[in-house]
């Protein structure tokens, strides 16, 4: 593409502050993170990644990011599809809900969690008395990496199903498919690759999540605290080296992620 | 009777899509939905397929009341505009897509898809996906998708009307020959009164979400029910208040019976015919004659000349 000769100064221009400010703020930190990991060897990080308190923290991050990634995919298709394909009352205000864990700090979701389900309130206090606790345990922390994440899958599916619009569903249905049909054969092929993507974004950012579990978890070790707790609690209490290890061990599995959220996504998206 | 349709009405908001339709289609023939964009012929259509509902009126397909069977169960098979072709399916898995639906045994699928592609031109394509095809190509893939269920009436909705006009031409006279092969019921929609002149059987003239005329091509072309039929179905010019076919009036360089006294304003040569624009009275109006009328009158502007209206040939055939 020729570009017009202001182009020639303003496009390497741009490129540099892109440049700087991503060295800055993220390959710099990353790199240390990597570096100071390795830094006495291999052995305390393997001992780090491997004490007890690691791997339960592991498994806890494990289960809460796997319910939470299942509730968002489904959650969120329903309700692409419902903004994208259905006209009813309440639209606009859903539409702005879906982005409200966007705007709202999850400190402050944690706290809202806490108001709702804690031990003091009635409806905390009822489901306790059928022996569910929600707060300082794991229903808790996953509802609250749920609603941190709840715009990803939305956000990611709702542009390609208004896309593609509604044209092959209809056909499908004058063809003699029923809805779960043309949902399963017409409809989900067709937003697979923008799905995965959103499913790619809501896996890193519950893995990585910290503030509204912080708050949720009563970060009872050996309980329940995830990976991003563990690194916090290991960090202050001066085990540097266990809380580098499992950093890096969240950063690889991020990037591993996004790498794979970007060979899946659909290529309008990444132009 | 294929299609019968009672008293349909359908709102959308404030606008009355359809007023108080009825309309029977016969079996086996080829009909047009015709009419100005947003006079409700898709609207029409789309309520016979179920794709709407209406809000009131009945639809009858085959002697069956189908007005409250869901899109999916009525046997109706419907080409879109833009195609609506299966992205990520193959064109042979696009024209199987209804049979895979209906479960029906694998080497019963392959044939009747080998049957269709065959039908449509399409056996060299058969593994290629849309989007390595043309419009036309496409537009034929969803036809004998359409096709392979054996719908009970074929519904089309301006099936050309994405494509350029030398294939739009080319799949107009294709069409007439499938249906002249597979002879199902068939709908569809149009607003080119050419297109529909020449493809169907009988035309069903829709404006303003009213059914204004029915009848063959020629019926509305020689019989219009109204100024607006005659005005849509072609050409009109205004000759002493009335509305008349240009290539129906008679021009002479002398008075004769019932002729008026007119200016020649313009001539435009079209090939072999010759647009002449006059005006009687302060009052513009414009024939249409041969190349040979022309020259025989010699035709200039400024010149004077003599027009009248054609006896029908209808009544002077009838009349002998």
């Amino acid at each position: 593409m020729a570009s017009p000769s202001p182009g020639v100064l303003v496009r390497p221009a741009l490129r540099g502050v892109a440049l700087i400010y991503l060295t800055f703020l993220l390959i710099i930190p990353v790199v240390l993170i990597a570096f100071r990991t390795f830094e006495n060897g291999l052995a305390p990080v393997i001992d780090g990644i491997t004490s007890p308190a690691a791997i339960h923290a592991f498994q806890i991050t494990a289960v809460v990011t796997f319910w939470s990634v299942l509730a968002n995919t489904i959650f969120g298709v329903t309700t692409a599809i419902l903004l994208v394909r259905h006209v009813f009352r309440g639209k606009r205000v859903l539409n702005a809900l879906i982005d409200l864990p966007i705007a709202v700090s999850p400190v402050i979701v944690g706290l809202s969690l806490i108001l709702v389900y804690g031990r003091t309130t009635g409806v905390g206090q009822a489901l306790a008395g059928i022996g569910i606790n929600i707060i300082f345990s794991i229903p808790g922390m996953v509802m609250a990496t749920i609603f941190v994440c709840i715009p990803l899958v939305v956000r990611a599916v709702a542009p390609v199903l208004e896309e593609i619009g509604d044209d092959q569903e209809q056909a499908a249905a004058t063809l003699g498919a029923g809805p779960v049909q043309t949902f399963l054969r017409i409809t989900l092929p067709s937003i697979r690759g923008a799905l995965a993507y959103g499913v790619v974004l809501a896996l890193a950012r519950s893995l990585g999540e910290y503030g509204a579990v912080a708050v949720v978890s009563g970060r009872l070790v050996g309980r329940t605290q995830t990976v991003t707790l563990l690194v916090q609690e290991r960090y202050l209490n001066f085990d540097q080296e266990t809380a580098y290890a499992c950093a890096l061990m969240l950063v690889v599995t991020a990037v591993i992620a996004l790498i794979i959220s970007r060979w899946l996504a659909p290529k309008e998206i990444m132009k | 009777m294929s299609i019968i349709v009672r008293d349909v009405s359908k709102n959308f908001g404030d606008f009355a899509a359809l007023t108080d339709v009825s309309i029977e289609i016969p079996t086996g023939g080829l009909t047009a939905l015709l009419g100005p964009s947003g006079g409700g012929k898709s609207t029409l259509l789309r309520v016979i397929a179920g794709l709407e509902k209406p809000d009131t009126g009945s639809v009858e397909i085959e002697g069956r009341d189908a007005t409250s069977v869901p899109v999916q169960d009525r046997g109706v098979g419907f080409v879109f505009q833009h195609y609506a072709a299966f992205k990520h399916l193959t064109v042979r898995r696009n024209i199987a897509f209804g049979l895979e639906i209906r479960k029906r045994p694998k080497a019963e699928i392959a044939k009747r898809v080998d049957e269709l592609l065959e039908l449509v031109h399409l056996e060299q394509f058969a593994h290629r996906y849309p989007a390595q095809l043309s419009g036309g190509q496409r537009q034929r893939m969803a036809l004998a998708r359409a096709l392979a269920v054996e719908p009970a009436v074929l519904l089309l909705d301006e099936p050309f009307g994405a494509l350029d006009a030398q294939v739009r031409k080319e799949l107009r006279a294709w069409l007439r020959r499938l249906h002249d092969k597979v002879h199902v019921t068939t709908v569809f929609v149009t607003h080119d009164q050419e297109e529909a002149m020449e493809v169907a059987d009988s035309i069903v003239l829709m404006a303003g979400g009213e059914v204004r005329q029915v009848g063959s091509p020629d019926q509305l072309y020689d019989e219009p029910a109204n100024d607006f039929v005659m005005s849509f179905l072609g050409p009109v010019t205004k000759l002493s208040g009335g509305l008349v076919r240009p290539h129906d009036l008679e021009l002479f360089s002398e008075p004769r019976p019932d002729t008026i006294p007119t200016t020649v304003i313009r001539v435009t040569r079209l090939g072999f015919e010759v647009r002449v624009d006059l005006k009687v009275d302060g009052d513009e109006l414009w024939a249409q004659v041969t190349r040979g009328t022309s020259e025989q009158l010699g035709l200039v502007e400024g010149q004077t000349l003599h027009v009248r209206r054609a006896a029908p040939v209808r009544a002077a055939v009838a009349a002998v």
